[in-house]
């Protein structure tokens, strides 16, 4: 696994610390976050409900500013939404008055550029939306949906994919099915991906690098390597490294909940912010 | 750009919150007159004629006088006989509604468009947009006349200032459902403010848009007749205080039965633009 050069990182964040104002208070999101991500890699962040994880994920994509420190793709410091960054939301967010060749044509839209129809041809073919492309996003499963954003993320042709929780909302039977499509996907474009996820089994499954955030303030916690060559077969799933491995990361997250109480509240908080 | 973002959010509910009030919500247009099968059709023309039959024969049965409630044999004998002379009338109301309508669509859509962009502006116009479409404009007719005589412009402007506020009402509705997400998606492709409008939120309001454009034409046309009732020579509304001083009943219906002819063909174009452009939300 090509762990890239650690003092050159494709991307680096820097004590990134993010805090929102709101009505009822300033909010510390993030909290002097720093974190490497070497190019080729799949890194996961998991962690606790609340503890910034789309927060920090934002801030990669440029999306969000930062409060302070900073972030910086193949060493230029991120400012603003960035061409060589790919997003993939939660929930498809795919724009439904749109069907799917024109969801996949929007970011080209956007950027008035031509779309590369071989490359879009490619990709519809590895996520088996073949014949798809005259349907709205209502007539498709979630599992279906959650593919054609996958493309339209992909068919800029980023160097960088950041996902964020993107098969949370799926039953689990299509969540394994889309990590053994994202892992397909990076076998043939070795795209660095930042994976954002609330199941652990889904981070190792995935990831070279998993990477816990401790409640918030979210800060990095704890980094585990995952060591399993690829393709990673289901049955590794099953052997007793992953389930030690699986346990100690939720001990780590679970141990973050049980600190005490006055720590706990604003977390309590940011869970009715967003559910 | 630090510092004023929005915490991230995701609702979980799907997109757009226009399922509240039934007479906001396109699917007032997907339970409309949809055409099902032959057998409904045949249902509903057997009923027609049932009442219409009914009526004629009650109406015979009791000599009930013609100025009272003429039969319904003779207000399609008025329809077709006075048709002629009524033709123009209905251009002239036609002409007022659609050129009212346009005018106050058109401005009430800018204004929408502008103000939801500007949450503290929207706050302090709001109040007066609310007193602008629950004040009925037929009650200003009178005095537009003083000002502007008994030709199209009073009317003109009565039809475009009851529809324009209806149009703007709901239009806002629809700007204002803002997904932050589907905004964020934009931006991350570096979308300008521009692109956003045009790309997310205008398809994401146009549901709204057309409930509003479809509800301001209405409004429209209840204003355009009432203007004509008030005063001026010529238009549908005209027709109606003529023939009913006249006792003219089954020509007075005949003039009712163009009206609601016209109310029903507004709802079915609005229908089908929705149909075919904001079906994604029914």
């Amino acid at each position: 696994m090509n762990t890239g050069d650690a003092r050159n990182p494709k991307l680096g964040v820097q004590a990134a610390t993010k805090i929102y104002h709101t009505a009822s208070g300033d909010l510390l999101a993030l909290d002097r976050c720093s974190l490497d991500v070497s190019a080729n890699e799949i890194v996961s962040i998991v962690g606790p409900s609340g503890c910034g994880k789309t927060t920090l994920l934002w801030s990669m994509s440029g999306l969000h500013g930062l409060t302070s420190g900073e972030i910086r793709l193949d060493g230029i410091k991120i400012t603003g939404p960035h061409p060589d960054i790919g997003i993939v939301f939660q929930e498809a967010n795919l724009l439904p008055w749109r069907n799917l060749d024109a969801n996949i044509r929007f970011p080209f839209e956007i950027k008035g550029e031509k779309p590369d129809r071989a490359w879009i041809a490619h990709l519809l073919n590895r996520v088996g939306l073949d014949g798809f492309g005259g349907k709205f996003p209502r007539e498709l499963s979630g599992g279906m949906q959650q593919r054609a954003a996958i493309v339209r993320a992909l068919a800029l042709k980023p160097s960088v994919l950041l996902m964020d929780e993107p098969f949370g909302a799926l039953d689990s039977f299509t969540r394994e099915e889309m990590n053994r499509l994202v892992e397909e996907i990076w076998l043939d474009t070795k795209t660095t991906i930042v994976f954002i996820t609330h199941s652990i089994e889904e981070a190792i499954f995935l990831s070279d690098r998993v990477v816990v955030l401790s409640a918030r303030p979210g800060r990095v916690a704890k980094e585990y390597r995952v060591p399993f060559a690829r393709p990673r077969s289901l049955e590794i799933m099953a052997t007793k490294e992953v389930f030690d491995l699986t346990n100690r990361i939720k001990m780590d997250i679970v141990g973050e909940r049980t600190r005490p109480k006055a720590l706990e509240r604003p977390s309590a908080e940011i869970v009715r912010i967003r559910p | 750009m630090s510092g004023g973002d929005a915490i991230p959010e995701f609702s979980k509910s799907k997109s757009g919150d226009g399922h509240e009030v039934s007479l906001t919500n396109l699917s007032a247009f997907a339970s409309g007159p949809g055409i099902k099968s032959g057998k409904e059709v045949a249902a509903i023309l057997a009923v027609a004629v049932i009442i219409i039959g009914g009526i004629e024969l009650a109406l015979r049965l009791f000599h009930v006088p013609l100025y009272i409630m003429p039969p319904p044999s003779s207000i399609a004998y008025a329809l077709f006989d006075e048709f002629p002379l009524i033709a123009p009338h209905l251009g002239y109301t036609l002409v007022e509604l659609v050129s009212g309508f346009t005018i106050g669509a058109i401005i009430g859509l800018v204004l929408a468009a502008v103000i939801t962009q500007f949450p503290f502006a929207e706050k302090i116009v709001a109040p007066y947009i609310l007193l602008l479409v629950t004040t009925p404009m037929l009650a200003l007719v009178p005095l537009l006349i003083l000002r502007f005589g008994f030709g199209y412009t009073p009317r003109i402007i009565a039809v475009a200032l009851a529809a324009g506020p209806m149009v703007m009402i709901n239009a806002a509705t629809g700007f204002r459902r803002v997904d932050s997400a589907k905004i964020a998606l934009a931006r991350s492709y570096g979308a300008s403010t521009l692109q956003i409008f045009w790309k997310i939120r205008a398809p994401m309001a146009l549901p709204m848009i057309l409930v509003g454009l479809m509800i301001g034409a209405i409004f429209g046309l209840l204003t355009a007749v009432g203007a004509e009732m008030v005063g001026g020579g010529f238009g549908l509304g005209n027709r109606l205080t003529t023939y009913s001083s006249m006792i003219q009943m089954p020509q007075f219906f005949a003039v009712v039965l163009i009206l609601s002819t016209l109310g029903i063909l507004i709802y079915v174009l609005f229908f089908l633009i929705g149909k075919k452009w904001a079906s994604w939300e029914a």
